[in-house]
């Protein structure tokens, strides 16, 4: 047996390995373009509370615009900015907080992103609010369980700057990784409240309700959407946010609960 | 490592039964095998690479790390004794005593083996949840809610965890030679000191590695317990769950907590190694 025949496909295999290993991954070969034209596949990367609102928005643009699809990826916004800059080949990035997108716009891949709707939080409690909580002081109460973003995602943020300006020490049972999350256990009646979006609140329908409080004006979070340097359908992506930032997408996100600015 | 099906401590040696039959190797067969190879060791020399290893000593001191890892470990033993004290006699059951309807048992314990962690973690929420089914009995009758608590934690790793045990000890005793367990037997010992004295002693190395793979499975949980248990840092913020929340904002401490799990499973299958070599 020649010694050649063992190394030499272990030295192809590693090559080939180790020489798409480095370096940045090349934008998708989806985009290519036939006779000129644009792609026809929309790449919108989109903070998990606006799937209600996106989702029906996408399939407005795809009315407008036949032959196109639109295809959503939700997620938590800190999550969604890290796929960007690994160079997953996104067209349209709408983030939950400024400093998600700063992630994108710092690494050169997104330019002047534009604040399109505003989201404040809400207490959610259980239909039937079985801890009788009716406002946020309620919430430093030991007896009650407490659901909160964890303070890594933008929910989680912006209800520590709340309870901050209520000058309230809120010990909470759990720290979720997403604002649906956190909201799946108030569902499910685990918690006796959590502090989520006004638009989640009323994304759950009857089982939950939701408690206004005054300290949420001071945690208001701006949510930035821009379309992506490296945009597969740069075009397509141009035209999405502009939807979005039109009267017809303000419509559709207050609807779902969204301030628009 | 969670889909593992071989049942350990069969001790049958195949070391020697393929002998390569002489000539050239086939081309066809070594490139992939080494394509196979590279795929699975390049992701994790990846984490040896990119590991911030001048910051390491500093990260790994950092209090919430070990807390997380302190927290993971105690977990992780409880869950493997609680399986040890339920799985083990479940295991015997399963080999010793024939009932109907045993293969239908056997089926349903291995299915937290294969089901996604985060269902388990779902379903164990709408039994012991505080609206579940016994969940909710337990807080009326003791004030007991275990969501949200290192029990809870516990619960969630022992759930996927113990299928491991059940099938490695099944197995250890399947293979044992049951003429010592009938001669005891016909010496008067009984069924409880039968297998206390003979049977455990002969399938004990099966125990072991079950128990350590039980044990490498639920220092590895993150589904079940996120759903079950939740997120809170020295109550059920395990490492998994640390490492998954680093990853948001830190993906260099993210990296650091990595590499302690993947030292810990390295040491896990050294120490099997060991364990499992039968014969010369």
């Amino acid at each position: 047996m020649s010694r050649w025949t063992v190394t030499l496909p272990l030295a192809l295999a590693l090559a080939a390995l180790t020489g798409c290993g480095s370096g940045t991954p090349a934008s998708s070969p989806a985009a290519a373009s036939s006779g000129g034209g644009e792609a026809t596949t929309l790449t919108v990367f989109a903070a998990a509370s606006l799937t209600g609102a996106f989702t029906e928005l996408g399939t407005r643009f795809e009315a407008a615009h036949p032959g196109t699809s639109v295809r959503f990826n939700f997620g938590s916004s800190a999550t969604l900015a890290q796929q960007i800059t690994q160079g997953a080949p996104a067209d349209v990035f709408a983030a939950a907080s400024p400093a998600t997108m700063k992630t994108v716009t710092d690494a050169s891949l997104a330019a002047a992103p534009a604040t399109f709707v505003r989201n404040r939080l809400e207490i959610a409690v259980p239909a039937g609010d079985p801890a009788k909580v009716d406002d946020l002081k309620d919430l430093a109460d030991p007896k009650v369980k407490v659901a909160l973003c964890a303070p890594q995602v933008p929910c989680g943020a912006a209800a520590l700057k709340a309870l901050d300006a209520a000058g309230l020490k809120v010990t909470p049972v759990t720290l979720e990784q997403d604002v649906k999350a956190t909201l799946t256990k108030v569902r499910l009646g685990e918690v006796d409240a959590a502090l989520v979006y006004r638009t989640d609140v009323l994304a759950a329908g009857g089982e939950v309700k939701g408690i206004d409080f005054p300290e949420a004006g001071k945690a208001i979070n701006d949510y930035p959407i821009a379309a992506l340097t490296a945009a597969p359908a740069p075009g397509l992506a141009e035209q999405f946010v502009d939807l979005v930032l039109s009267p017809q997408g303000k419509d559709v996100l207050a609807k779902a609960g969204f301030e628009t600015p | 490592m969670s889909s593992t099906r071989t049942a350990p401590g069969r001790g049958s040696d195949r070391g020697r039964e393929a002998r390569a039959v002489t000539g050239r190797l086939p081309w066809t067969l070594v490139t992939p095998a080494l394509a196979g190879l590279a795929f699975l060791v390049l992701p994790l020399a990846g984490l040896l690479i990119r590991a911030p290893w001048a910051t390491l000593p500093r990260r790994l001191t950092e209090p919430h790390v070990l807390q997380a890892l302190r927290l993971s470990l105690l977990t992780a033993t409880l869950a493997t004794a609680a399986c040890l004290l339920l799985g083990v006699p479940l295991a015997w059951l399963l080999a010793r005593v024939s009932f109907p309807g045993r293969r239908l048992v056997r089926a349903l314990v291995t299915v937290p083996l294969v089901l996604p962690p985060v269902v388990g973690g779902v379903a164990l929420l709408l039994v012991l949840g505080r609206r579940g089914l016994a969940g909710r009995w337990l807080e009326e009758s003791f004030g007991v809610t275990l969501p949200f608590t290192t029990a809870g934690v516990v619960i969630a790793e022992a759930f996927v965890a113990m299928p491991f045990l059940v099938i490695s000890v099944e197995g250890a005793l399947r293979a044992a030679d049951q003429r010592f367990e009938e001669a005891a037997a016909t010496l008067g010992a009984s069924r409880w000191t039968v297998f206390r004295r003979v049977t455990l002693p002969l399938v004990s190395p099966g125990v072991v590695a079950g128990a350590v793979l039980c044990w490498a499975r639920a220092l590895g949980e993150f589904g079940a317990t996120i759903t079950f248990a939740g997120n809170f840092p020295g109550t059920t913020q395990t490492m998994p769950l640390a490492v998954y929340l680093a990853l948001e904002t830190e993906p260099e401490a993210a990296i650091v907590l990595s590499l302690v799990l993947l030292a810990v499973s390295v040491l896990v299958l050294a120490g099997l190694r060991d364990r499992w070599v039968t014969g010369p």
